[in-house]
């Protein structure tokens, strides 16, 4: 039952929650909201995987870190576990209906959508000066099952959160690779009718696949807004979903790791690239992005797959 | 042969830095380290980022050389030199948080100073809280920093941004008595929300028959304001209030003049200094101009301020507009309380509480104005503002203000213990104006 | 009825805008199916572009005519360099991989090209404002009107034109018709596919600035401005159909009229009305207002 891959991950994850004390601060903080971001780009392999790539998954998103940041406003509900899981199912429950329009759709149509839609709900956000507008507000320090840390355990806590629900979601998300409905991604992108000839319903397909993926892009809304304190509208803008494609297409489909460590380089690289050159580090951005797509065309995430498969399998 | 020269080398290496240790007396001399935030990249880099950083070079060299006029002529900070780091603002929230942290944690600065986006103030402001970093806002303009919860580590010597509208209102009712129907044209977002939101609610108090007409909020940085003039020159408004700045309020400028629209009706532009020297020729005379406070045209004769614009035209061949301004008066403020900090130690180098406890209630000259922290119990500055109107020069070929009003503190500002929203809402009560 | 005309002229001026900085676009789309993020650049430097030279070229106090003539060629110039430099030094090794890695691609020029912009113009803002003035304005009721504003109409209105008949009556138009068409097929018949790719990119690239030159005059040429037009492209682009230049036409149409509307009578939805626009044509014709009949593939 436990695959190599997924003895290694579970590892590797354990490795990272051990050390964490022991680095840094904030590359504990960078990593934590890398990996809440990473979510999002779980979500987007899903949906990559059947040939389609949203430009709009910062609606689920920003309704991920919104039902939290508001949970935390108006209620007294402080428990992280529980903020999560509501931000899940709220995400998952707009994911469904939005799915029954969205799902119809292709290629480019199918992208531009899906932007629009995250588009409607920010202009919906910046018309709302209750909540801020543009200036969004401030989320309320989380407590996890009763225990309630400050100052850097704080920050520990939340990195920990992260870490756990990552685990769990990539095993998940492994798992449903290996499902019918997940194999069925790749013939999905290949030839869509002959699938359908099958008997199998490629929109109920799809739809399934929106559902998943919202539901994930809502839990990394929810854990940005606990790692930043802060929500706003621009969590649902167009350029915040590019920012998850691009990270995306960094990693590389072939595998659930690639999608954190191709989060965590890219905030990496950003952050470097802000400090050596104040001025012009978007250059820096881009020749690495360019570098990257040229030399390792699919995704960093590949690396992992070459290395894997030269060694010698025993049948 | 070979280890000789090493050990040579060593030597000197060794040698060389004698001198260096000799010349470090007592731990005074160790740098102040101060991370600057601004708009580096973007289209609020032209504007306020790079006019915020020009002001915080030449000032932080010119500090470091004792080079100031009292009561600033103190070396760096205490004796201390100033180092500076640059940071970009642009990026998300999450990244202007993870930047942030990143000073803090991985640069160790002793002061955050900086943002301009009110966003960006607003998430960094409970971090900075949390890991107990002293940060100093710069330009951002909303009260909700102080107003929504007290603050400990975080102070913002510049005023909030009701004091513009309030001003700007008052401005109007003075020189345009008879305004019965007034327009607004601000961008979509925050600030723009904000400042009509301010503006509309002074002149409900000021002149309750008045009607507003229309009221429009197009895209930020839209750029093309082709249906916005139209809908405004066929209103019948008396005026039009706009929060515009730079690239969009150049735009609106061009357009608008380009139709007869400020012929027609006048602008009232509560940040139009920003684009003064750059879109001056073309502003039509009459326009109602703002500063967020008595800067540039509007600034109150001192040596400082002669010799403020001095060293900033001298290295940028043009003038120092607000958000220069804006960072000399939070530099200003940061080595002012610091000093004060010092001075009390007895000349040794105060901890972050004792300058905390000397910048709460501070109040010191700059170049403009004199700021007093009155506001937020003490960690938010308060100052007197200005408004003027535009003239053109065109024998010297330079922006004019004439008709300067100068509104103190106490009446444009709220009293420290109401809330901006609610004091405006309750017709400015307690305001005192001459 | 004042408001009427109003909201037809706003409607038109603004579609011609669109259209303008769209129609680059939807050509590079339609040819190499290619999601050009680096448009927004081209728009950026082609403004720049024109600001500087109008600069220059007003400050020596020559005749208005000309401005306007160097404006074009200005952006011409521009689009013509930086299409062949990007088309022949990177866009070309990545053709044949998947779609979405070469929007990558494009995004990551863009992010370079931005710096590069820096490099080149600083962070100062630029103003070309003279040409905006010089085309003065005229009174129609209590609404005025620009000249120049017209003059931006009558160009889409040439542009519109100039492409129908190109694509239709020229042998490199019918050329580019069947490259969009079928790629796999024109190659095979011997039409020289990347002869054909090179030079769309670089028409497109020349309009992109033509766009961004165009419009200098009206706007503050500062940084960023490459940044919403790209959205705003791809939303007509995608509005119209892709790869179809009459569809980009009623898109900015639509667009346009719509987005005045609201700007004079719901200011409220302005701020949805392009994307609610792409929505409500989408769900009523999934694949934009103009397709080109496609054979299901089984």
């Amino acid at each position: 039952m436990w695959s190599r891959a997924n003895l290694a991950g579970a590892l590797a994850f354990l490795a990272v929650a051990v050390m964490a004390p022991m680095l840094p601060a904030w590359i504990v903080s960078l990593a934590t909201i890398a990996f809440a971001n990473a979510f999002v780009v779980l979500g987007l392999i899903i949906l990559w995987r059947a040939g389609l790539v949203p430009f709009g998954q910062a609606l689920f998103y920003a309704i991920g870190a919104y039902a939290v940041a508001l949970i935390g406003r108006y209620t007294g509900l402080r428990d992280a576990f529980l903020m999560v899981a509501i931000a899940a199912v709220c995400a998952g429950i707009v994911a469904f209906f939005v799915g029954y329009l969205l799902a119809r759709y292709r290629d480019i149509f199918f992208a531009m959508l899906s932007l629009a839609m995250s588009m409607i709900l920010y202009g919906v956000l910046v018309k709302t000066e209750t909540l801020g507008s543009t200036d969004g507000f401030h989320v309320e320090t989380p407590t996890f099952l009763g225990y309630a840390p400050r100052g850097p355990a704080l920050n520990l806590a939340i990195f920990w959160l992260v870490l756990g629900l990552a685990a769990v979601s990539a095993s998940l998300v492994a798992l449903y690779f290996r499902s019918i409905a997940g194999a069925l991604s790749v013939p999905v992108r290949d030839n869509e009718i002959r699938v359908e000839f099958l008997g199998i319903s490629v929109t109920r397909l799809i739809h399934l696949k929106l559902v998943v993926s919202g539901i994930l892009a809502g839990m990394g809304g929810a854990l940005a807004a606990f790692s930043v304190a802060h929500v706003d509208p621009n969590m649902a803008y167009w350029t915040t979903s590019g920012g998850f494609v691009f990270v995306t297409i960094l990693a590389g489909t072939s595998s659930v790791a690639a999608a954190f460590v191709g989060s965590f380089a890219f905030e990496l690289v950003r952050s470097i690239a802000v400090d050596i050159l104040p001025g012009t580090w978007q250059m820096i951005l881009g020749s690495v992005l360019l570098l990257t797509i040229l030399f390792l065309p699919d995704g960093l995430g590949s690396v992992v797959s070459r290395f894997k498969s030269r060694r010698p399998r025993t049948p | 042969m070979v280890s000789r020269i090493w050990t040579g080398a060593a030597a000197l290496v060794l040698a060389s830095t004698l001198p260096a240790l000799a010349q470090q007396p007592a731990q005074q001399a160790q740098p102040i380290k101060i991370g600057i935030v601004t708009f580096l990249t973007g289209p609020a880099a032209a504007p306020f980022g790079i006019p915020g950083r020009n002001a915080a070079e030449t000032l932080i060299e010119a500090l470091n050389a004792g080079k100031a006029p009292a009561p600033y002529n103190q070396v760096g900070i205490g004796g201390a030199k100033i180092e500076a780091k640059y940071v970009d603002e642009a990026g998300s929230t999450a990244n202007v948080v993870t930047e942030f942290r990143n000073l803090v944690q991985r640069d160790k600065v002793d002061v955050v100073l900086g943002y301009v986006s009110s966003g960006s103030c607003l998430a960094v402001t409970p971090v900075a809280e949390e890991l107990q970093q002293l940060t100093v806002l710069d330009v951002c303009g909303t009260p909700r920093i102080f107003e929504e919860k007290p603050r400990k580590y975080v102070f913002r010597v510049n005023p909030h941004a009701t004091m513009d509208n309030v001003a700007a209102a008052k401005y109007v009712m003075e020189k345009r008595k008879d305004v019965s129907v007034y327009s607004g044209i601000n961008q979509n977002y925050a600030w723009g929300q904000d400042s009509w939101r301010d503006f509309n609610l002074t002149m409900k108090t000021l002149a309750p028959k008045a009607t507003t007409d229309k009221v429009l909020f197009p895209k930020l940085f839209a750029g093309e304001f082709g249906a916005e003039i139209s809908a405004l020159l066929t209103s019948n408004s008396q005026i039009i209030h706009s929060s515009f700045f730079d690239g969009d309020l150049e735009a609106f400028i061009y357009q608008s003049a380009a139709r007869g629209l400020p012929q027609r009706i006048p602008l009232v532009l509560t940040t139009g200094e920003t684009s003064l020297y750059r879109a001056g020729s073309k502003m039509t005379d009459g326009t109602i101009i703002g500063a967020r406070g008595p800067h540039t045209l509007l600034a109150h004769d001192s040596p400082l301020n002669t010799w403020f614009q001095q060293i900033y035209t001298e290295r940028y061949s043009q003038p120092a507009i607000y958000p220069a301004y804006h960072m000399a008066q939070s530099l200003f403020g940061l080595k002012m309380a610091w000093e004060k900090a010092q001075t009390k130690k007895g000349g040794a180098r105060p901890t972050i509480d004792e300058v905390i406890a000397a910048f709460e209630g501070l109040e010191f000259p700059t170049p403009s104005t004199t700021v007093r922290l009155t506001l937020g119990k003490g960690h938010q500055g308060a100052t007197d503002t200005a408004y003027g109107t535009f003239r053109w020069n065109k024998s010297e070929g330079k922006p004019e203000l004439t008709d300067i009003v100068r509104y103190p503190a106490e009446c444009v500002n709220p009293p420290p213990d109401m809330d901006s929203v609610a004091w405006l809402e309750a017709g400015m009560k307690g305001a005192k104006c001459n | 009825m004042l408001t009427a005309l109003a909201i037809f002229t706003d409607g038109l001026v603004y579609a011609a805008y669109l259209f303008v900085v769209a129609i680059g676009l939807t050509l590079i789309f339609g040819v190499m199916k290619i999601l050009n993020v680096t448009h927004g650049s081209f728009y950026a430097f082609g403004a720049y572009g024109a600001a500087t030279a109008v600069g220059i070229y007003f400050d020596k106090g020559w005749p208005v005519a000309g401005g306007f003539l160097l404006m074009v060629l200005t952006a011409m110039l521009i689009g013509l360099v930086i299409g062949i430099v990007l088309e022949r030094g990177i866009l070309r090794f990545v053709y044949g991989k998947d779609e979405v890695v070469i929007v990558l691609v494009t995004y990551a020029v863009f992010l370079i090209l931005e710096d590069v912009l820096i490099l080149v113009w600083g962070t100062n803002s630029y103003s070309a404002y003279q040409p905006l003035a010089a085309a003065g304005n005229f009174e129609v009721g209590a609404l005025v009107l620009s000249g120049y504003d017209m003059g931006l109409i009558a160009l889409a209105a040439t542009l519109a034109a100039a492409s129908h008949w190109a694509l239709k009556y020229t042998r490199y138009g019918r050329l580019l018709t069947v490259v969009i068409f079928d790629q796999e097929t024109a190659a095979a018949f011997g039409i020289n596919v990347t002869v054909v790719f090179t030079l769309t990119f670089v028409l497109g690239a020349m309009l992109g600035a033509l766009g961004g030159a165009v419009m200098a005059p009206k706007i503050s040429v500062t940084l960023g401005i490459g940044v919403e037009v790209i959205v705003l492209a791809f939303a007509v682009v995608v509005t119209g159909g892709l790869g179809s230049i009459e569809g980009a036409l009623l898109g900015a149409f639509i667009v346009g009229l719509c987005r005045a509307a609201a700007v004079h009578l719901v200011p409220q939805l302005e701020l949805f009305v392009v994307y609610g626009v792409m929505a409500l044509v989408l769900v009523f014709r999934p694949y934009g207002l103009f397709t080109q009949v496609q054979p299901r593939k089984i």
